[in-house]
């Protein structure tokens, strides 16, 4: 068989469709809180028709990103299904419990003939628990949290509860949902021509950009109490880390400047990858500091090469798919506009 | 509780639960494009209302399905980390094409729900089934895939407790995913055919709005139609299943049918009460030497017997019941659709009639009581074994604390989603005419008129 790195074309693969569950899941994630909230405070009328408009035809694709995300992680490193699978039964059992209520009570809401408030509180407010809770996987693959004994893996709790650290990615995880949320919504609105309801999801993006800055380097320095031969190996890649600031800055001065806000978005996902795969490169070899050490926890090279083989078809035929999801529902100015009964 | 049965009632909840969803999910696409075909071709919008109403409810329903799935997948790691270790090493290649094939479909559903109106050629709209189709078909192969490898494990080699010479292609294709994809896939068209008839039949007994009765006909004709074709499929495929089972996985055909001697001429048990103590039956219908005959088609077949196979490798014995009733439950679907076309075609009867149309009714939830009884006895058949003759299940559980409390959240969890699926549905439904969606989509109907 051919000499391929497949311990490396694994982890590749899974990170970067990570990376894609990060943005369009926060961008789901978000749109669901700002609905509820702009229920609440009477602005409802604004801008709920944006953000149903493009969160109707796609919320079933997130979903799969995520389902992508693990299946390809237990195939490309079984161990990760013993170790993770065994630590996270009930952190893993919450965050189902909150997928499956946001994604069900979503449906329900948008189907049924009355929307109830209390439905949209449902998805609104699981929307920011999901990726607090799905943040805490992250946060125990640096170490520290998981033991093993005779009597087996084990997750100390306590040692979870109250560590800064934790807490530090908890709070990234939701301000980041909102920050590329309010982001993606306000290039979704201008696009709209939907003037007032820009300004809406502009105001927004402003007020949670600061936290973003904050919490972000915030997460460096508990990162370097927490896990000290991470946090040096991540300043090897100080220049991944220093883009992603100067992009994240440009992109905050073009929204607040009412300026090429596709530009603007584009920039965000770039900020994220930037970060994304920098914490993502600095943590190698390890996916789970010491357990799992992706050269020595790789899926035997027949499935792996087979796996391998199945994604690059996958993307084939996914590829195209979701452009033309993408034209119709995103990139369609009669259907972003609302004027779609037209036809073609 | 000890923490295996834990385990499994946690898993038997979850799979309980999402097979109904999953069933509709693979059945309902191929009864929309038929309707959609004929709305098109016969240029008759009662068709396509049919098609764009069923559709509307197959959104609440895969809703739902997706997020039980996604439980499944991931529950899968949590409950049993060992199982998907060691089955991570082999069979990861179908459950990660299954992530593909349902990809593929959801992006498509997400178009094809929301693009009615926006095509100037219907036949463009249509054939945005076929990806869904194919898609959810193919995550159905998959998956099933997965879980034939559970019963028959093929596509590597054991050497001093490590295994060597992996094949993912052998694995996918184990002995019994031909047989297994076939039965599974068809029942999931059959049950989803006779759930939209069992809806045509209730909405002609309550009669609320006299102006759908022709549209309700309609859509009992096709899904009859659908139902008889696909209910003949499964006969077949149940046929095929039980000669697999006699050659390749005897124990499980043994307990399902509780028969103890290996023996030629041996008889189909149906029902009963099990004196396990002195082997016998009572109380049973007994068709004599069926078992041989179903098991090779001749009555010289000889069917090992449970006392040939080691009493801890012995499956649960109560499968008998779920055997019976799954073929009970199949055969009454399918009766009552010979039964419909029998009237139709060959006789002056009307065949709406009151009665006909409770017996039409009962088919649909009939169906899925097969589907579920089905399934708990393939997986209880396939016990002690979680990979059959290489893994038990007791070796395969979790040795984390709170399965307990898992479970129970998980309960409620699916009578919390089950009860608010089927009040959306029901309010969805129950109140609005068929007639005047028509109205409202194609401007034409009774209330157009």
């Amino acid at each position: 068989m051919m000499e391929l790195n497949f311990e490396m074309i694994g982890i590749t693969v899974l990170w970067t469709f990570l990376y894609g569950y990060v943005i369009v899941a926060s961008i789901d994630f978000g749109a669901g809180f700002f609905n509820y909230y702009a229920m609440e405070t009477g602005q409802h009328q604004k801008v709920s028709h944006i953000i149903q408009r493009y969160l109707s035809p796609v919320w079933e694709t997130t979903n799969v990103f995520f389902v992508f995300f693990f299946v390809g992680i237990v195939g490309f490193y079984p161990d990760t299904a013993y170790y993770l699978g065994t630590s996270l039964l009930i952190p893993g059992s919450i965050a189902l419990i909150l997928l499956s209520i946001r994604g069900s009570y979503y449906a329900f809401n948008s189907s049924a003939t009355k929307p109830r408030k209390s439905w949209a509180f449902l998805y609104g407010v699981t929307g920011l628990l999901i990726p607090a809770s799905l943040s805490i996987v992250l946060v125990i693959s640096e170490g520290g949290y998981i033991y093993e004994d005779a009597g087996g893996v084990q997750l100390d709790i306590e040692e979870l509860l109250f560590s800064s650290y934790a807490w530090t990615v908890v709070f990234l995880a939701i301000i980041l949902v909102l920050y590329v949320s309010s982001g993606f919504l306000t290039y979704y609105a201008s696009k709209a021509k939907n003037k007032s309801a820009m300004e809406t999801f502009r105001k927004w993006f402003l007020i949670w950009s600061l936290p973003m800055i904050v919490i972000s380097q915030f997460t460096f320095l508990s990162l370097r109490e927490h896990n000290f031969e991470h946090f040096q190996s991540a300043q090897d890649y100080w220049y991944l880390f220093g883009l992603s600031l100067l992009t994240m800055l440009i992109a905050i001065f073009l929204f607040w400047k009412r300026r090429n806000l596709g530009l603007a978005f584009i920039l965000i996902m770039l900020q994220i990858a930037f970060a994304f795969y920098g914490y993502g490169i600095s943590k190698l070899p390890y996916i789970l500091y010491p357990f799992i050490d992706i050269n020595t926890s790789v899926v035997n090279e027949s499935m792996a090469f087979a796996l391998t083989i199945v994604f690059i078809l996958g993307l084939v035929l996914l590829i195209p798919s979701l452009y033309l999801l993408l034209r119709l529902f995103i990139f369609d100015k009669d259907y972003v506009e609302g004027r779609e009964e037209e036809g073609y | 509780m000890d923490e295996v049965l834990l385990g499994r009632i946690i898993t038997a909840s979850t799979l309980g639960f999402h097979i109904i969803f999953a069933t509709i999910g693979v059945g309902i696409p191929i009864v929309i494009m038929v309707m959609e075909f004929l709305g098109i071709r016969k240029k008759d919008t009662q068709y396509l209302t049919m098609a764009r109403r069923i559709a509307k409810g197959f959104t609440v329903t895969i809703a739902v399905g997706v997020v039980t799935g996604t439980i499944i997948g991931l529950q899968l790691s949590l409950i049993w980390p060992d199982f998907m270790r060691l089955g991570g090493q082999i069979i990861a290649l179908p459950l990660f094409m299954e992530v593909f094939a349902f990809f593929f479909e959801a992006i498509f559903l997400g178009i094809f729900l929301y693009t009615w109106d926006r095509f100037k050629n219907p036949w463009h709209h249509w054939l945005l089934n076929i990806p869904i189709v194919v898609g959810s078909t193919l995550s159905a192969v998959f998956i099933t895939s997965v879980n034939s490898f559970m019963n028959t494990p093929s596509g590597f080699e054991l050497s001093e407790e490590m295994f060597v010479n992996i094949d993912p292609i052998a694995a996918m294709l184990n002995p019994s995913v031909y047989v297994r994809v076939f039965h599974v896939v068809a029942t999931a068209y059959m049950t989803a055919a006779f759930i939209l008839g069992s809806i045509a039949a209730f909405k002609l007994i309550k009669n609320k709005f006299q102006k759908d009765a022709e549209y309700h006909k309609k859509a009992l004709k096709v899904t009859m139609s659908i139902g008889i074709v696909t209910a003949l499929l499964t006969i077949l495929a149940g046929d095929f299943s039980a000669k697999f089972l006699h050659n390749e996985q005897p124990e499980k055909l043994a307990a399902m049918e509780w028969h103890y001697e290996t023996e030629t001429h041996a008889d189909l048990v149906l029902f009963g009460v099990l004196d396990e103590e002195n082997q016998e039956v009572n109380y049973a219908l007994r068709i004599p030497w069926a078992l041989s005959f179903l098991s090779g088609n001749s009555f010289d077949t000889e069917v090992t017997g449970l006392n040939d196979i080691p009493e801890d490798e012995h499956p649960p014995l109560v499968i008998h019941y779920f055997f019976d009733l799954m073929v009970v439950f199949g055969m009454y679907a399918f009766g009552v659709a010979l039964l419909y076309f029998i009237i139709k075609k060959f006789t002056r009867f009307n065949e709406h009639h009151p009665a006909l149309l409770y017996l039409y009714f009962l088919a649909g939830p009939l169906s899925m009581m097969a589907i579920e009884a089905g399934w708990f006895l393939a997986e209880m058949g396939r016990q002690p074994w979680i990979i059959r003759g290489y893994m038990r299940v007791s070796e395969a559980v979790t040795n984390a604390d709170g399965l307990g409390i898992v479970l129970v959240s998980f309960i409620v969890l699916y009578a919390v989603l089950g009860f608010t699926c089927s009040y959306v549905l029901v309010k969805m439904f129950n109140n609005s005419s068929a007639e005047s969606s028509r109205e409202e989509y194609y401007g034409e109907g009774v209330d157009a008129k």
